[in-house]
């Protein structure tokens, strides 16, 4: 098999200002004033309190599916309402209303307020607009297409995931997309908005290998685009035909090796690796709390000295990018791991509050009816130096993990766990036969020290990511160069 | 809003929708209030009330479907759902086997299900935040090595659902839940772990005691302490009840009616063979009062029932709604599910195997070298193929007892050999949540580690 390197562009957009808040969607389109923010805001101070913040949300969305090629779903909807928090000290009140009558509004306010007790402590500010930018200029958003334009994605992506393979026997494609418009004034005196567009487009395939035994394949990818990115760079028959090969791959599958093993992971997607050995470990509320297995370790080698991450919300288009976090921030690139010293947090306003910190832009909530918590962007680690071939060449046996279907950490103790969808035997430095699915673990602050190549070639994975934590979720990406990690567990049964 | 009101509207919708040229319609209207508080060392962290609903439409035009759904209840809000749907269901192909049920299948169950108080509503906040003070207070004195903690916390809900089809079907039901969660963290040296205990009802009084809850936490995170890594080696397994829930959450996949029709099942087309251990029966049943998988009918209308899965190891039925069971020539079991709108997909009632006789230690005192597990990561079950391999943590047995804690290390087999490669089943069923299990031994897997 042919190993695929190719390196996405990532695309940095300088920040431009423009737009101020009363052109924002919430002003125009509800005659959301500055003043009626400025009266919930201290509403919700009115019992004390040292801060406080509105989310107003509005999302509309669609989706479309297709299987057994009949279009046999279309979905579309809207929510909107609006949250309210009051901080006093460590203290978190927190309520929402469902619409953005001034009553309900305000009654949301008094409920949040309600964490506090005493005259309020913070001078009531006027409100001024948050810095701007655009990371994702998309002018007409995805779901402002005609919807025969969207249903001709998923018809598309059956037909060509059918005529690549005559095993193939089932095919599933989902297209979906969100436009979120969210407005944040916060008690320290900001108004920030954004729009944010994203679209998304998955194929599911099964295959039948002459033993009769299915298999299945997935691909998919997306992010903050106009419709045309479906046409132009990644078209559906592009992940339906992935999606068949993944498939086809597996029927020669044969039983994955269990325990100890040098381990080659591909490039993009292998990322998660990242997202759960270290991302959610470096979250600031556990570290706060004290209670991740990174937590006191700021400074100290936590990965080889070839290993540098990042996380970063700022890249242009991408699914777990945005303007501003869902704390009024904005997003920036914060270095989490730089030549394997372990550098920095990511941080929220309480946390950053209660430690004294710097903002991070890492504040996300999954929607109104959520309280803010840290959280990941796009996490990846930067190229190394060594060619890819040349990293594999130097296994004598192991394992090389081309994609994985997701990943699962343990803060605590830090042991995690992710995946393998597609991998790969590798024998005297050569990819020779592919491995049924397992799954790999290691654990946070250990698994990153026996890197020994980093090669040259990072990529991002396509956008799909969805990351969960404490009931919310949120969009992210991740990403990595191809890796040698000379020792982890893989849990297969040869 | 009443139960009333909520059900005008949404026989008000489904009228809208038959106007607009909808030749069937189905509506679904949640409503529910929510309450949460986190204590942590001792102190009120956070505090969150409030409530929320939505309204959600499907359409048939002929046999095309259209849905949509909103979060605005006024008359202009519902008017622009059925717009919505009605547009799409155009966009959509024809499927000969959309269809809602037939008027015969309608109908909710009778009697009281329980699962609805209104003390849970009632009950003072103060009252709340205590409990969950008092389940991390009894976390944080169990052991000196708990020293720190992600808190105490009581979550309560009251909520209500309704819904109305334009084959005359119109059904309202209320239900409350509360939950009580201690998370303490156990430290030694430069290690730590965390775990936790939770317990669930349906009012106030079927919850366990703060200090059982907040105790049975500290328990859990002390054994452990000083987990190590073991040889890579094949032993049998005991699955703890906890865990074993997620290997019923694997079979209810195997045997839902959509993963059949498409061949994505691993236990597709084995209708009536033997597919498992004799000592093995697994049944859906939503009609088992105040338990957490029961309501008095399903999510398009029909009353929920008991269905024996696995009867004695033979595969006797799947788990359907009416469109899964028309791929299939089969009748529905009363398993549609959705969130409030979009085509129906499958839940399960109280899905739960049936208990054996040993108890857990008795089953543990047979085993001279095996791997009882406590918790399961990751999500490494295929069940189109039946591979199973997952990360996994808990307590090494040797001579018939539970000797060290262990940890990262994977368990990994297939389905099909778990099912078959029985060792025992437990007498300890109980029912936690909608998916409950007693402990489960299998003869045999691959444990990875060092």
């Amino acid at each position: 098999m042919a190993l695929k390197k190719r390196v996405l562009r990532a695309t940095w957009y300088s920040e431009s200002i423009y737009m101020s808040f009363s052109d924002s969607f919430f002003a125009a389109r509800f005659g959301i004033s500055r003043r009626d923010l400025e009266n919930y805001l201290s509403e919700a101070l009115s019992r004390g309190g040292d801060y406080a913040d509105l989310y107003f949300e509005y999302i509309a969305t669609s989706s479309i599916g297709i299987d057994e090629s009949i279009v046999k779903s279309a979905t579309q909807g809207v929510t909107l309402g609006v949250g309210v928090r009051v901080i006093a000290g460590e203290r978190t009140g927190y309520a929402y209303a469902g619409d953005l009558s001034p009553e309900k509004i305000k009654h949301a306010a008094q409920v949040a307020a309600m964490i506090a007790a005493g005259p309020s402590k913070v001078e009531s500010t006027p409100l001024d607009d948050g810095p701007r930018r655009d990371l994702y200029p998309v002018l007409n958003a995805p779901n402002e297409a005609s919807f025969a334009e969207r249903v001709e994605l998923v018809q598309r992506a059956d037909k060509a995931a059918r005529a690549a393979d005559s095993r193939v026997f089932q095919v599933q494609a989902t297209y979906a997309d969100s436009l979120r418009q969210i407005l944040v004034a916060t008690s320290d005196g900001t108004v920030s908005h954004d729009r944010q567009p994203m679209a998304r487009l998955s194929v599911f395939a099964l295959a039948k290998g002459p033993d009769g035994i299915a298999q299945q394949g997935h691909s998919g990818g997306g992010g903050r685009y106009e419709l045309s990115w479906f046409l132009n760079e990644r078209t559906p028959e592009y992940f339906a035909k992935e999606a068949v090969r993944q498939a086809i791959v597996q029927l020669g599958a044969v039983d994955a090796p269990a325990g100890e093993n040098v381990v080659v992971l591909g490039p993009g997607w292998p990322g998660v690796l990242l997202h759960e050995a270290v991302g959610h470990g470096l979250e600031a509320d556990f570290n706060r709390k004290g209670v991740s297995a990174f937590s006191g370790r700021i400074g100290q080698q936590v990965a080889s000295p070839l290993c540098t991450v990042v996380d970063d919300g700022t890249i242009g288009g991408r699914r777990g990018s945005i303007n501003v976090d869902d704390e009024g921030n904005l997003t920036q690139r914060n270095v989490l791991i730089e030549n394997g010293i372990l550098r920095g947090y990511l941080q929220d306003k309480l946390s950053s509050r209660i430690t004294g910190s710097t903002a991070t832009g890492s504040g996300r909530r999954e929607s109104y009816e959520h309280i803010p918590m840290p959280r990941m962007t796009n996490t990846f680690m930067l190229a190394g130096e060594s060619d890819p071939a040349d990293i594999i060449k130097s296994v004598p046996r192991g394992l090389y993990c081309a994609s994985f279907a997701g990943g699962q950490v343990d803060i605590t103790s830090g042991n995690f766990v992710f995946s393998a969808s597609e991998s790969y035997l590798i024998e005297d430095g050569k990819l020779t036969r592919p491995v049924k699915n397992a799954t790999l673990i290691g654990n946070g602050p250990e698994a990153l020290k026996y890197v020994s190549m980093v090669g040259n070639d990072l990529k991002l994975d396509e956008g799909v990511g969805i990351c969960g934590k404490e009931g919310q979720s949120v969009p992210v990406g991740v990403g990595i160069p191809t890796v040698r990690i000379d020792r982890m567990t893989v849990g297969g049964t040869a | 809003m009443s139960l009333d009101a909520l059900t005008d509207i949404a026989r008000d919708t489904i009228r809208q929708a038959l106007h607009s040229g909808a030749t069937d319609a189905e509506c679904t209207i949640s409503e529910g209030s929510e309450f949460g508080a986190n204590v942590r060392m001792g102190e009120l962290e956070t505090l969150k009330e409030a409530g929320s609903r939505g309204a959600g439409l499907r359409v048939l035009i002929g046999k095309k479907t259209g849905s949509s759904y909103t979060s605005d209840m006024t008359p202009d809000g519902i008017r622009q759902m059925v717009k919505a749907a009605v547009e799409l269901a155009a966009l959509t192909t024809e499927d000969p086997h959309v269809a809602l049920p037939d008027e015969s299948e309608l109908g909710a169950i009778l009697g009281d299900l329980k699962l609805f108080y209104e003390s849970v509503a009632a009950l003072p906040a103060a009252q709340k935040i205590d409990a969950a003070k008092r389940a991390e207070a009894a976390a944080l004195s169990f052991n000196p090595c708990i020293t720190k903690s992600e808190g105490g916390s009581f979550d309560s809900s009251t909520s209500c659902r309704v819904f109305a089809n334009s084959r005359g079907f119109a059904g309202a039901y209320q239900s409350t839940w509360c939950s009580l969660t201690a998370v303490p963290v156990a430290t030694r040296g430069d290690t730590m772990e965390r775990d936790y205990w939770s317990t669930l009802a349906r009012d106030f009084s079927g919850l366990e005691t703060p200090e059982f809850v907040g105790r049975t936490a500290a328990e859990r995170a002390v054994r452990r302490l000083g987990a190590v890594k073991v040889e890579t080696t094949k032993v049998p397994v005991v699955f703890e009840p906890r865990v074993a829930r997620s290997l019923l959450g694997n079979l209810f996949e195997a045997v839902e009616g959509r993963s059949i029709y498409r061949q994505a099942s691993f236990l597709a087309n084995k209708l009536g063979e033997k597919i498992a251990d004799e000592r093995i029966t697994l049944i859906d049943d939503g009609t088992m009062p105040g338990l957490f998988g029961s309501q008095p009918f399903d999510d398009e209308g029909v009353p929920t029932r008991r269905t024996m899965v696995i009867e004695k190891g033979v595969l006797k039925a799947y788990l359907l709604n009416t469109y899964t069971a028309r791929k299939l020539d089969m009748k529905t079991t009363g398993n549609a599910s959705r969130g409030i709108t979009g085509n129906a997909g499958i839940g399960h009632g109280n899905f739960y195997i049936e208990p054996g006789t040993k108890s857990p230690s008795e089953i543990i005192a047979d085993i001279k070298n095996g791997f009882y597990v406590t918790e399961l990561i990751g999500s490494g079950v295929n069940t189109v193929t039946g591979d199973y391999s997952r990360g996994a943590a808990g307590v090494w047995i040797r001579n018939g007892e539970l000797a060290f804690p262990v940890s990262e290390v994977t368990i990994a087999s297939t389905l099909q050999e778990m099912l078959n490669g029985l060792g025992e089943i437990g007498s300890d069923l109980e029912f936690r949540g909608s998916i409950s299990a007693p402990t489960i031994m299998i003869g045999e897997m691959t444990i990875a580690g060092r």
